[in-house]
């Protein structure tokens, strides 16, 4: 079965795993992660990048043929977001900004509403925004409006790894949004992001579970594996389930049958 | 939260297995929202005229030393200094004296800095919303206040004349800055003070009380442990090492997103072993001299406190990469503040 790319403001992307790049222990880590994860579409907080410093810039580290996210990591509200969104096209980062606006250092959890504010203001002046949200279909619907390119739902809490927590959330935002839903964080397992894919989210966005793992890399490509996979059952379809066996040779089918009997 | 008699029951559980178990969950729990990073940043003294007697401390107003304020060009070549060392975010000091160092001169000083670093931070007297502002806007997204004690007798006893008296306006201190728009608070107590257990429990309710009223500050905790100021004791009770890993090992388990901040005060071999347990930022390369990196000679300079670990930035950065850490330099950039 073939699929088609996933499509991001008219670009099209054959890998539906996107990378975070925070908390790896090293750079190398990180370029080898996005090697073998096959990840396309890279985020970087544009708090993080020092351009002055070229064996510390973390860009340098990127694949050029690797699209990139800045990420409005540390702003409080929407004004502060679009400031760093433009700093990052004035640093030569790109138009492409995954707008964070988080007001809780405990939680961190994302202001919905400073976040549907900031993607209008980004939105009309050109940017590729794509918003990480807490699922909800208001704000999903806001964000259509307001020129979003994708909506990315959060899983669970940021760093958590606990997996969908924030599932039939999500479902709804999938059925409901005509964007790219991408899922982004608590995404700690390959077999997490397999069942976001078999939900129909379009893409999955991980970090901390690969860059705090042993063998990155090799998790990387665990989970690029998971996203295909979980994509296939999604285009396939999934038999129905069943709280109760079913048997496959069916007792009473011969009440029903026409065939003549002898 | 833990109640004060929790605290103190593991403050006194000398076994190193209950040490060891702690340790291990702060590991997992730093790892878990820090990665294998490390903050870096580096202190710059810009002057030491004190209007305060605190008795623990080498700068205070009664002790005879060579008082220092660096002029626009003095702390911009101690900037420059630090700067070609890799250093980022920078923490600018003062002593606590209102007349000599008041807000047109920090605002100076931070407008300077951010010609060369992306993080600004301020460890100077406590001051007013308004001022605070001020800062903001001129740059400032830091500030450092440590309570020192939460004991209000012993903080009476130690802080003998000046504005830092004042415990109440020193406690609301991270409050006003934070209405202020401040983004990063650091709190901190000084380790030895007083009894330890009660001033551990005090900083976590005023940490608790903060986060509750400003969840959207970057809070950050540092334990500095009372040490000597060419070669005088002052400290009055003694925080051994045991301890003290069990005082970061419990802030990262109440707190596991907050920041622990640990100065070179430490000695080398000790700072090595707490980066693995629940440090998040280390001071690196520095000086606590007003002039102490480019413009005085050593014999000149009269330190806060006696650094125990000299190694240089590079010397911190290879410890780090050889250590499996990714030091990182650049935690902030530079915005326009405004509310």
């Amino acid at each position: 079965m073939t699929d088609t790319p996933l499509v991001i403001a008219g670009k099209s992307f054959t890998s539906r795993f996107l990378l975070g790049t925070g908390k790896f222990k090293n750079k190398k880590d990180l370029s080898d992660s996005i090697i073998a994860g096959g990840s396309q579409i890279v985020t970087v907080a544009l708090r993080r990048i020092d351009l002055e410093r070229h064996e510390e810039n973390i860009l340098e580290f990127i694949p050029p043929h690797v699209t990139l996210l800045t990420n409005t990591s540390g702003a409080r509200n929407a004004q502060e977001a679009v400031r760093i969104a433009r700093l990052a096209k004035a640093s030569g980062c790109g138009n492409w900004v995954k707008i964070e606006v988080i007001n809780d250092s405990k939680y961190l959890l994302p202001d919905n509403h400073e976040t549907i504010k900031a993607t209008e203001i980004l939105s009309a002046e050109g940017f590729v925004v794509l918003p990480y949200i807490s699922p909800d279909l208001y704000a999903a619907r806001a964000l259509v409006k307001a020129g979003a390119a994708t909506v990315m739902p959060l899983g669970s809490f940021i760093g958590s790894n606990q997996g969908l927590k924030t599932k039939e959330f999500i479902q709804v935002l999938i059925n409901e949004i005509d964007l790219p839903i991408i899922v982004d964080a608590g995404i700690g397992a390959p077999s997490q992001a397999a069942e976001a894919m078999e939900m129909g989210a379009d893409a999955v966005l991980a970090n901390t579970a690969i860059a705090t793992a042993p063998n990155p890399a090799v998790l990387a490509r665990a989970f690029a594996l998971a996203i295909e996979a979980g994509r296939l059952a999604y285009l396939s379809g999934l038999p129905a389930r069943h709280c109760v066996a079913k048997a496959s040779s069916p007792l009473t089918g011969f009440l029903y049958d026409d065939t003549p009997t002898n | 939260m833990m109640t004060l008699q929790q605290i103190k029951n593991i403050l006194n559980d000398a076994r190193p297995e209950s040490v060891e178990e702690l340790a291990q969950q702060a590991a997992q729990l730093t790892r878990r929202h820090f990665g294998r990073t490390m903050g870096l940043y580096g202190p710059l003294y810009l002057s030491n005229f004190c209007s305060s007697h605190c008795t623990y401390c080498g700068f205070h107003s009664q002790n005879k030393i060579q008082r220092i304020k660096l002029g626009t060009e003095q702390y911009r070549k101690e900037m420059q200094f630090i700067h070609t060392r890799g250093i980022r975010n920078i923490l600018m000091l003062t002593g606590e004296s209102y007349k000599h160092t008041p807000v047109p001169y920090l605002k100076e000083a931070a407008l300077i800095a951010s010609e060369y670093f992306q993080g600004i931070a301020l460890e100077v007297h406590p001051m007013e919303t308004f001022e605070y502002k001020e800062l903001f806007a001129a740059g400032v997204d830091g500030i450092t206040v440590y309570q020192e004690t939460y004991d209000r007798a012993r903080y009476a006893q130690v802080h003998l004349s000046g504005y830092k008296k004042d415990y109440d306006f020193r406690y609301a201190t991270p409050r006003r800055a934070a209405e202020a728009g401040i983004r990063q608070i650091s709190l901190g107590i000084l380790l030895g003070l007083s009894d330890v257990a009660n001033d551990v429990y005090a900083l976590y309710q005023h940490l608790r009380e903060l986060e509750k009223s400003f969840p959207g500050v970057e809070y950050s905790v540092s334990f500095p442990r009372l040490r000597t100021v060419k070669t005088a004791t002052l400290a009055k009770s003694n925080v051994d090492d045991a301890q003290f890993v069990k005082i970061i090992a419990l802030t990262r388990l109440l707190f596991p997103r907050v920041g622990i901040n640990l100065s070179t005060r430490e000695e080398p071999e000790l700072r090595d072993h707490l980066l693995e347990i629940g440090i998040t930022r280390i001071s690196a390369g520095s000086n606590t001299s007003v002039g102490g990196y480019a413009l005085l000679e050593e014999k000149e300079q009269d330190p806060q406190f006696d650094i125990k670990d000299m190694r240089s930035v590079d010397q911190i950065v290879k410890l780090l990469k050889a250590k499996d850490f990714d030091p990182v330099f650049t935690d902030w950039r530079h915005i326009e503040n405004s509310l």
